[in-house]
């Protein structure tokens, strides 16, 4: 194993890092906003919004992240309005896991006992009150591992980037690969880095997981 | 928009191909990922001294990185150290190893799953641990893996589409060359694709829930 690598490279492989935790990050909020409004959609009495969330979250599911980012990246440019790799990636990775961030908190709201409901409302609380104070904050709880998750998928997945340039870890280690000719250990260090991110949030999932099992 | 030009025959045929190898490439690799991961599933839920640790250790490893990284590692870091396979093989292989530590985790949550009097019982009329994994506990730790099972082989299949970074002729892949003819053909060459993707996992899933009810 050639360390050089890493510390002749330090630089560039830092630059990726924080492409790849940003544009994680920003998809994670994004995809956290849309799926709660997708959530609510699919558990709505309005069928029309029902019909549209249902509709989403099969539609999103189903296809490939990577044909999701490329509809962010060709579609735009294709209609006169061209998005760079990053920001076509990052929103393609909101899109995509924000339907898994639906289900998710769909999973968690329908797992509060129905009694909570009946009891909120029928102590005067409106639907509103009732989802703010009542179900929500327990729901939120059950919704906390299956969020980590998906966090640690997005990290992964952020790697589709590079394959539209979009300056995260994966594309930053094909320019340091193709500079020192050593593709093996180049990406060993690309793999040591995300299992930096990775493994911790891994690991608190199943903590939290296992604390929650205890209560019941 | 150019649907005439996009899916004239030559380039309707060429998709086709891709499809084609797509559905391939997905069918070995879940063929052969599922059978290692029931074996590396059934060897954590064993607990067996010194190969259980080890095989934790490599399915969380393998869990913790991008396919991404694992696909371009297999095609082209591999060789490096005298590992060498054809292009559809190191597909197959990335694929397999990625998706064999996912399925490994699916059946020893399963096989956790099942009632420990079960165990107790078949143990106390005299079946040997083996009989009893063999007979009692892996057909109803089955039951319990069958959902997982199918969204993971869904994911398998939408991930071949990574596989497009080492240039495998799958769909992904000849979707990108025929999107570069013209830019007027971006668009209808994303909506077929998005269709051909959505079609074989959708009909997947309804497979998936129709097994749900069976067995429930």
């Amino acid at each position: 194993m050639d360390f050089s690598i890493l510390t002749d490279y330090f630089g560039l492989y830092l630059e990726g890092f924080w492409g790849t935790i940003l544009s994680s990050v920003l998809a994670l909020i994004g995809s956290f906003l849309l799926g709660s409004v997708i959530a609510v959609f699919r558990i709505t009495t309005v069928k029309g919004l029902r019909w549209f969330g249902t509709g989403y979250v099969e539609f999103v599911r189903n296809i490939p992240l990577l044909l999701v980012v490329y509809i962010f990246y060709y579609g735009p440019s294709a209609l006169g309005f061209p998005l760079d790799g990053f920001k076509a990636g990052t929103i393609g990775l909101a899109v995509y896991t924000s339907a898994f961030i639906a289900e998710a908190i769909r999973a968690g709201i329908m797992a509060v006992p129905k009694g909570q409901m009946e009891a909120a409302r029928s102590s005067g609380l409106s639907y509103i009150q009732t989802m703010m104070h009542v179900i929500l904050p327990q729901a939120i709880k059950l919704v906390i591992p299956p969020l980590g998750n998906q966090f640690i998928n997005l990290i992964k997945n952020s790697s589709v980037l590079t394959i539209v340039a979009g300056m995260d870890l994966m594309y930053f280690a094909d320019s340091i690969s193709t500079e020192t000719y050593r593709t093996f250990d180049t990406y060993i260090f690309v793999a040591v880095f995300y299992l930096v991110l990775t493994l911790p949030l891994s690991y608190g999932v199943r903590v939290w997981e296992r604390r929650l099992q205890r209560k019941y | 928009m150019d649907f005439a030009g996009a899916f004239s025959a030559a380039n309707l045929g060429f998709l086709m191909d891709g499809f084609y190898l797509t559905l391939i490439v997905a069918f070995v690799s879940i063929i052969l990922s599922f059978v290692i991961g029931v074996i590396v599933g059934v060897i954590r839920y064993a607990e067996v001294p010194v190969l259980s640790p080890v095989m934790f250790f490599l399915v969380e490893l393998i869990r913790n990185l991008p396919l991404l990284l694992i696909i371009f590692f297999v095609r082209f870091a591999l060789p490096e150290v005298g590992i060498k396979m054809g292009l559809t093989t190191a597909a197959i292989a990335a694929l397999t190893i990625f998706e064999a530590a996912m399925i490994a985790e699916i059946v020893r949550g399963g096989l956790t799953a099942v009632d420990k009097g079960q165990i107790e019982a078949a143990r106390s009329s005299g079946l040997s641990s083996f009989q009893t994994l063999w007979h009692i506990v892996l057909p109803q730790g089955l039951r319990h893996m069958v959902p997982p099972l199918v969204s993971q082989f869904i994911s398998l299949l939408k991930d071949t589409s990574l596989a497009t970074i080492v240039a495998l002729p799958e769909l992904m892949h000849n979707a990108k060359i025929v999107m570069g003819q013209k830019e007027s053909f971006t668009i209808p060459v994303l909506l077929l694709i998005a269709v051909l993707y959505f079609a074989v996992n959708y009909l997947l899933s309804v497979v998936s829930r129709r097994l749900e009810h069976k067995t429930a």
